[in-house]
């Protein structure tokens, strides 16, 4: 009884050979191929090395963020707030911020002018982002001139360019000193943009959300896990959109295989003729077929997923970048961390893999069984 | 012994071409025997050695091999049958382009699976038999009609069948090589093989090599 | 619903598969009607030509299956962390009443396709195709299954919503709760263990059995889906404590982690293969008492029990290393 095996590597055997002999027939096949995986491959590795971004940079954020609302509209918050919450069951810290946005018309573009917690730029001095230094032409030693919110030209020396490894956050980030910033921006001494809190027990940020929800009726506590969910969503609901889009194109594909499936010359019909007639069977020309598209379907998936890979993770995923990250003028210049997983894998496989397959099961299956007779007519 | 019991075998059933092939053929073909078939073209000498070599299954009637059923059977145990019994020449050689002389022979003993080294070696002895020794590499594209037919002969060959089946093996081949194909038939039937060659050719059924001649007209048998 | 490439991905395989075998079923019609083996017609070459692509088209679709049922509880994980209150599988699995029917719909359908394709292997091994018309009756009873299937899961899948808050594997696979997983979770490690290994020296050796032929398939066959259950009872009661060094952690999908080793999946493929074999094998054991049959069935079912054996074995072999090399040490507490 021979082995089941042995078999199959025969059929496989034959598959290669009949591969080899029609290499022109398949190259077409295997370029649309490769390109639908590299594509799906690329919109998925690129989504997914931002959301890992996105985690790990919100990883340093605070837990709670407290802003003061007016009518529905972000309104300042008095530091009288501050002394009450320090007494609240839970909490284990809380601090002012002072942040805003500018508007630079030179460029057209929104810079966020933050005080830091510590190490803030000493008085008259600011430090600003990549992004901003690249397209205003700032170097250290510079002087930048804003219009203050009082009408008036506010100067201030760049004393540091902030380093290129943290530019998704800070490509337009000005720091500066909180002095200099309630100046700019005319806020009075005893009120912040917003607060941040934090809470002794990461399991408490909920019963802590509901008491300041109750102290402040007229603020909204924000959680940082709630903003980590709602990012996850946008790039996962990014990812389904395009890939929504991209279906009109994997149908493409899938009637192309179907075609070529069917699209079996003379010569080939013959030759199925021939194997049937010197003695194979119909599971036999089934199986071997079902081979040559598992060769092209292997050899498609992993050079379409390491275009995909080289394209993200060293191209900067040129060719679709805009949709996924957002609208911004100032671009960061960053690179995205590999990160390769199964689910990725397994949705990518469904999209091209089972679609492909399905497509050629009816017309291997009325290739096979023709009769084998048929040779000698 | 293969028997054949009121076989009959149509095409397009139903259909308004629809058409008898073969009629009620009754006929028993001895072992160790060269048969031929002889009779015009479309008298179904071609359709009724697809019946005998399990390469289409009888409408009407049964096929019997030494008491066991040929017919009847489904399609995964007719091409087992067909592989293990039967070797089959056929008119145009139907020998796989792009494939080399060895690797053609090779073929109908890939569902055998056997051992790749053992089917090698039994592949090219068959080549050298025949005197094809030095071309078991050359493409097949690129045979003469000789070396083409002693290739489809090893062919037949490689699963050391019983019997051996040739449509008109003589259709392309002219006087030399005719009487050497004769030769051929008449050693292998010497070796112990019963075959069974459909010709309406002088050269092979008036040859002396055949032991018996059963008439085919309009696809029954003629009266002897 | 979360527009995720992974729920798209489910629902498309789920709707081709549902397509796909009421085409088969279809066919399997037009064959049990007219079958007749012993005609030489050219309807009953097209019909024996039909069933290659019938059996095609549900071995694609049982393979489809049996990826999408991992595909289901990967997607479930990744979208945890868009629920709030989950953090694994479970919660989202919990996030509206159709989640575990859908994965238990999808367990079954994959038990059910290795036994029909098991029917079907032995049917076309045998020289008159004794088993046809049973074998497409079974096939026209799994296609409402299938289709249950894909409406448990379309309605679980469209009827996600990360709005509401959900509770994860902490209360659910408590012993203080209420409902199966609870009381599950409330059985005494060293009952859950002793029940499992009371299923399993049976079933081994049921296996062990059936292996030397002569119909122990049906016996197999019970035994081994008895052993399932209290397999995955003894998971959530013992194993998963073991694994995650926590005397109070019962989740079973928490283990199929990265931070675990993936050890899940060495429990759980194991587990579904030997079970789905066995269960094969006893499908086709009614069928050893027909003329002609036994010599084929016997040889199936041994090669069928051969294989859940070896499986059964590395089952053991996973559960047993991860809890000896586990961290946590409770002799004197449990046993």
């Amino acid at each position: 009884m021979p082995s089941a095996f042995q078999r199959q590597r025969y059929l496989i055997d034959y598959s290669l050979m009949a591969l080899g002999r029609r290499p022109g027939k398949h190259l077409g096949l295997l370029a649309v191929y490769t390109l639908i995986v590299a594509v799906l491959a690329s919109v998925m590795l690129f989504s997914e090395s931002l959301r890992g971004e996105a985690r790990l940079l919100l990883a340093g954020a605070p837990e709670v963020v407290l802003q003061r609302l007016e009518a529905g509209r972000h309104a300042l918050m008095p530091a009288s707030y501050l002394a009450r919450i320090e007494g609240l069951r839970g909490v284990s810290g809380v601090r002012g911020r002072l942040w805003g946005y500018h508007y630079d018309p030179f460029i057209g573009a929104n810079y966020t002018l933050m005080v830091p917690p510590s190490d803030a730029p000493l008085p008259g001095t600011l430090a600003i982002g990549a992004g901003l230094a690249r397209s205003r032409g700032l170097e250290v030693g510079d002087l930048l001139s804003l219009r203050a919110a009082n009408g008036e030209p506010y100067g201030l020396k760049v004393a540091a360019r902030l380093d290129t490894e943290s530019e998704l956050l800070s490509t337009d980030l000005v720091l500066l000193s909180e002095q200099d910033f309630r100046a700019f921006f005319g806020i009075p001494a005893d009120h912040y943009t917003d607060l941040v809190l934090q809470v002794r027990n990461p399991r408490e940020v909920h019963t802590v959300k509901e008491k300041l929800n109750l102290v402040f009726p007229d603020s909204r506590p924000i959680l940082r896990e709630e903003v980590l969910r709602t990012y996850d969503a946008v790039f996962g609901w990014r990812q389904g959109v395009v890939f929504v889009i991209l279906l009109g194109s994997v149908l493409a594909f899938v009637i192309l295989a179907w075609d070529k499936a069917s699209g079996l010359s003379a010569e080939e019909r013959r030759e199925i003729g021939v194997l049937k007639a010197v003695g194979w069977e119909t599971a036999d020309i089934m199986r071997m077929k079902f081979w040559e598209g598992a060769v092209i379907s292997l050899s498609a998936f992993l050079l379409g997923y390491l275009l995909a890979y080289l394209h993200v993770f060293h191209a900067g995923a040129v060719l679709f970048a805009p949709v996924l990250k957002g609208w911004a003028v100032l671009y960061p210049d960053f690179a995205p961390l590999p990160s390769v997983d199964g689910l990725q894998l397994a949705t990518l496989f469904f999209f091209t893999v089972f679609p492909y397959t399905l497509a050629t099961i009816v017309p291997i299956w009325r290739v096979a069984t023709r009769d084998p007779d048929a040779v000698m007519r | 012994m293969i028997e054949l019991r009121g076989v009959g075998k149509v095409f397009n059933q139903g259909r308004h071409n629809q058409q008898w092939a073969v009629r009620d053929v009754s006929l028993r073909i001895e072992t160790g025997q060269l048969t031929c078939l002889r009779g015009p073209s479309g008298s179904g000498k071609t359709t009724l050695l697809a019946l005998i070599g399990c390469l289409a299954r009888p409408t009407l009637g049964r096929i019997l091999r030494d008491g066991e059923p040929l017919s009847g059977l489904p399609e995964r145990f007719m091409a087992e049958l067909r592989r293990r019994t039967f070797g089959f020449v056929f008119q145009r050689f139907n020998l796989i382009r792009g494939l080399s002389v060895l690797d053609n022979v090779m073929l109908p003993a890939y569902p055998e699976a056997p051992a790749h080294e053992e089917l090698r070696e039994r592949a090219l002895g068959l080549l050298r038999r025949f005197g094809l020794g030095n071309l078991a590499g050359q493409r097949v594209e690129w045979l003469s009609g000789g070396e083409a037919q002693r290739t489809a002969i090893c062919r037949a060959l490689i699963n050391r069948p019983a019997v051996l089946i040739a449509d008109e093996p003589t259709a392309n081949l002219d006087s030399r090589l005719s009487a050497e194909f004769m030769g051929i038939a008449a050693e292998l039937v010497a070796s112990g093989k019963t075959l069974i060659v459909s010709s309406h050719d002088p050269r092979v059924y008036e040859s002396p090599a055949v032991q018996r001649l059963v008439g085919l007209r309009d696809g029954r048998l003629e009266e002897a | 619903m979360p527009v995720h490439p992974a729920i798209l991905a489910l629902i498309g395989v789920s709707l081709t598969v549902s397509a796909l075998l009421a085409l088969a079923g279809a066919f399997a019609i037009g064959v049990v009607r007219h079958w007749d083996l012993t005609s030489g017609s050219e309807r009953q070459l097209r019909l024996e030509r039909l069933t290659y692509l019938i059996a095609t088209l549900v071995a694609f679709a049982f393979v489809a299956e049996l990826i999408s049922l991992l595909l289901l509880v990967y997607t479930a994980e990744t979208l945890s962390d868009q629920f709030v209150g989950a953090m694994c599988a479970t919660g989202v699995l919990n996030a509206n009443p159709w989640g575990w029917p859908a994965l238990f719909l999808k367990i079954v359908v994959f038990f059910s396709g290795a036994a029909w394709l098991t029917l079907n292997r032995v049917d076309t091994r045998s020289r008159d195709y004794p088993l046809v018309r049973p074998k497409y009756a079974l096939l026209l009873g799994l296609v409402p299954l299938v289709w249950m299937e894909t409406g448990v899961l379309l309605r679980f899948l469209l009827n996600l919503d990360p709005a509401v808050i959900v509770s994860c594997c902490g209360a659910l696979f408590s012993p203080a709760g209420q409902g199966v997983a609870a009381e599950v979770s409330g059985i005494a490690p060293a009952w859950g263990l002793a029940l499992l290994y009371a299923a399993a020296l049976p079933t081994l050796a049921a296996a062990w059995w059936a292996r030397r032929g002569a119909g122990a398939g049906l016996p197999l066959a019970g035994l081994a889906l008895l052993h399932y259950v209290l397999a995955l009872v003894a998971v959530v009661s013992v194993i998963a404590l073991y694994v995650y060094e926590h005397p109070h952690h019962h989740c079973p999908f928490c283990v199929l982690k990265a931070g675990h080793h993936f050890i899940g999946y060495a429990l759980y493929v194991p587990l579904f293969a030997a079970t789905a074999w066995a269960l094969a094998s006893g499908v086709i054991a009614p069928w050893r008492t027909r003329p002609g049959l036994r010599a084929l069935v016997d040889a199936e079912t041994r090669r069928l029990a051969g294989r859940s054996l070896m499986a059964l074995l590395l089952f053991h072999a996973v559960a047993a290393w991860a809890m000896l090399s586990s961290g946590l040490r409770m002799a004197g507490v449990w046993w």
